[in-house]
């Protein structure tokens, strides 16, 4: 990023940003926990984006490897993240129908 | 191709409110389950967009690497056993940190300013050691790499040093001084190979029991990593920015709750060396009783009121269905079952009550720590099920390394019985003076054919 305004407009976001990931994990029951890291784990899977942007701007052979595996570790870290925290999720859907208790 | 990208920023858009849907929704039980979909379909959108990049080169190779991982990714999440799921969680978050560092390291590699190296070389170190420290936790989880804390003589100064290097290197990468007798290339993979050095070191200490908060920790790390990255680019990638920044903080939150659940402070965490610092032999007096199983059917004919407390055995064991049957004889017979959760039982919080939940044990049987420890000293018989640390009374005793831990107060009821492998120790290492207890009995065996050798016999009763 280039600008200062860009720079600053990122930090306000940023800030929301940090707000919002608060707010929504408040008060969270404990069996909620390890689906929650793992949601959240799937989430900044994101960063596959990021590798395809480093990948497909990349111009030296060197840049070239490191971008490909980047791109291999992100799409990996999106599919696993994904079945892991369904997986996780299933287990909650059976018994779902009666309310859970500290909900 | 027609340029389309204009698309690509009210997408990211559209992604990161299914993001923050996703994980308002991951954050109540009976809505958990549709989260994730929310969340999936936003991540698929938000790739696909991302072809459109302007300038965007190496398309193949872009497609055939995401083939690769995402199948890889789809294939071992596919079919790895349930009780493996904390360290899959583990496993991908290092992937994500990796996937971090590799962007820094081209974003590096190419023209920056101050501003955009700086951010890359954070988010770089940041990533690599999340990446190295998550497989390392991946391996301990995994048992193929000892558990328990790894120390040394010297160690925490060990680690500070290669610290303080990784972010002197750092330092040289960006500004490149003429003055340093290696060549300017040389700093960027010394900069990479001291954080991931600085992840492995600073995982090796932590013991198996202290994990769930590692890796939530690192998840955090990574979701950091991931946004400093979206503001290392010449155009800065929102969608990358507030993901990581909602992760990074919903993280460290999460990191913190589950820190006060085990009653670990996070310095107690990263310094303490959990269970390396063992107490002196304390002498247990008494020893172990075993019991037969047809006993316990005898006493359990005879009961009224019955908790069981189950932990990591049972999910070894997948004695979770057989529990079940259990539960409902006992109910038929008209004795009221309860279970007691804690909140670390097994290798992650809610891993039990995960595991009860596929066998068809509902929520209300589940109780949690606070409100089942009152009722320990009313209940007749106690059934702990492959659970160790989380019921040694050693919590109560000074510098006993679990000293502070909340237990559940098992060793009041009148009865315990503990479904055991073996005679080894728990997770934490340390002698459980529970089973040396007068009104504690011990039940050998797999905790799937033990517990299955109570209900065929109760059904005889």
């Amino acid at each position: 990023m280039t600008d200062i305004t860009a720079f600053w407009t990122a930090i306000y976001i940023a800030m929301l940003a940090a707000f919002t990931g608060y707010v929504v994990i408040t008060r969270v029951p404990a069996i909620l926990h390890t689906p929650l890291m793992s949601g959240s784990n799937f989430i900044h899977g994101i960063v596959l984006v990021g590798a395809m942007v480093a990948l497909g701007l990349a111009t030296t052979p060197t840049e070239q490897a490191i971008g490909f595996i980047a791109v291999v570790l992100g799409a990996a870290n999106v599919t696993g993240g994904y079945i892991v925290t369904e997986r996780i999720l299933q287990m909650f859907d059976r018994s779902g129908k009666k309310p859970g208790k500290g909900t | 191709m027609a340029d389309l990208s204009f698309v690509i920023e009210p997408v990211y858009i559209v992604t990161i409110f299914f993001f923050i849907v996703g994980l308002q929704r991951m954050s109540h039980p009976l809505t958990a389950r549709s989260g994730i979909v929310w969340a999936g379909a936003a991540m698929l959108i938000a790739t696909l967009v991302t072809f459109f990049t302007p300038n965007l080169t190496n398309i193949a190779l872009i497609a055939i690497a995401i083939v690769i991982g995402g199948g890889f990714g789809y294939i071992a999440a596919k079919r790895v056993a349930m009780t493996n799921m904390p360290q899959m969680v583990a496993f991908y978050n290092g992937m994500g940190g990796g996937a971090a560092a590799g962007i820094s390291a081209v974003v590096l590699l190419g023209p920056t300013t101050a501003t955009t190296g700086s951010l890359a070389v954070v988010g770089g170190l940041i990533g690599a050691v999340s990446f190295s420290g998550s497989l390392i936790a991946f391996l301990k989880l995994q048992g193929w790499m000892l558990s328990r804390p790894v120390t040394f003589p010297g160690q925490q100064i060990v680690n500070m040093a290669v610290l303080i290097l990784a972010i002197v290197s750092g330092v040289l990468v960006i500004l490149q001084p003429s003055w340093m007798p290696l060549s300017v290339s040389m700093y960027l993979p010394l900069f990479f190979i001291l954080a991931l050095g600085f992840g492995l070191l600073m995982t090796l200490p932590i013991g198996g029991a202290d994990m769930p908060v590692v890796i939530s920790m690192f998840n955090a790390f990574t979701g950091l990593a991931v946004a400093l990255d979206g503001f290392s680019f010449a155009t800065p990638n929102y969608a990358m920015i507030i993901a990581g920044v909602i992760v990074g903080a919903a993280g460290s939150l999460l990191t913190l709750q589950m820190a006060k659940a085990m009653n670990r402070s996070l310095t107690n965490v990263f310094f303490g060396a959990f269970g390396a610092t063992e107490e002196q032999k304390v002498q247990v007096s008494g020893s172990m009783k075993a019991i037969e199983a047809d006993d316990v059917v005898v006493m359990l004919a005879y009961v009224d009121r019955v908790i069981i407390v189950p932990g990591y055995g049972m999910a070894v064991a997948q004695a979770q269905q057989k529990v079940k049957e259990l539960t409902d004889l006992l109910e038929s017979r008209g004795v009221q079952v309860k279970f007691a959760i804690h909140p670390v039982a097994g290798r992650m919080p809610g891993h039990m009550n995960v595991l009860l939940a596929e066998a068809g044990v509902a929520y209300e049987y589940l109780f949690d720590r606070d409100e089942v420890n009152p009722e320990f000293p009313s209940t007749d018989l106690v059934l702990v099920i492959g659970a160790n640390d989380v019921v040694n009374p050693a919590a109560h005793r000074q510098g006993s390394p679990l000293f502070g831990m909340p237990i559940l107060e098992v060793e009041q009821a009148k009865n315990v019985i503990v479904l055991k492998r073996g005679q080894g120790k728990g997770f934490a290492g340390i002698e459980n003076d529970l089973f040396y207890r007068e009104n504690t009995r011990m039940l050998y065996g797999d905790a799937q054919e033990t517990v299955g050798k109570l209900v065929q016999a109760l059904k005889k009763l």
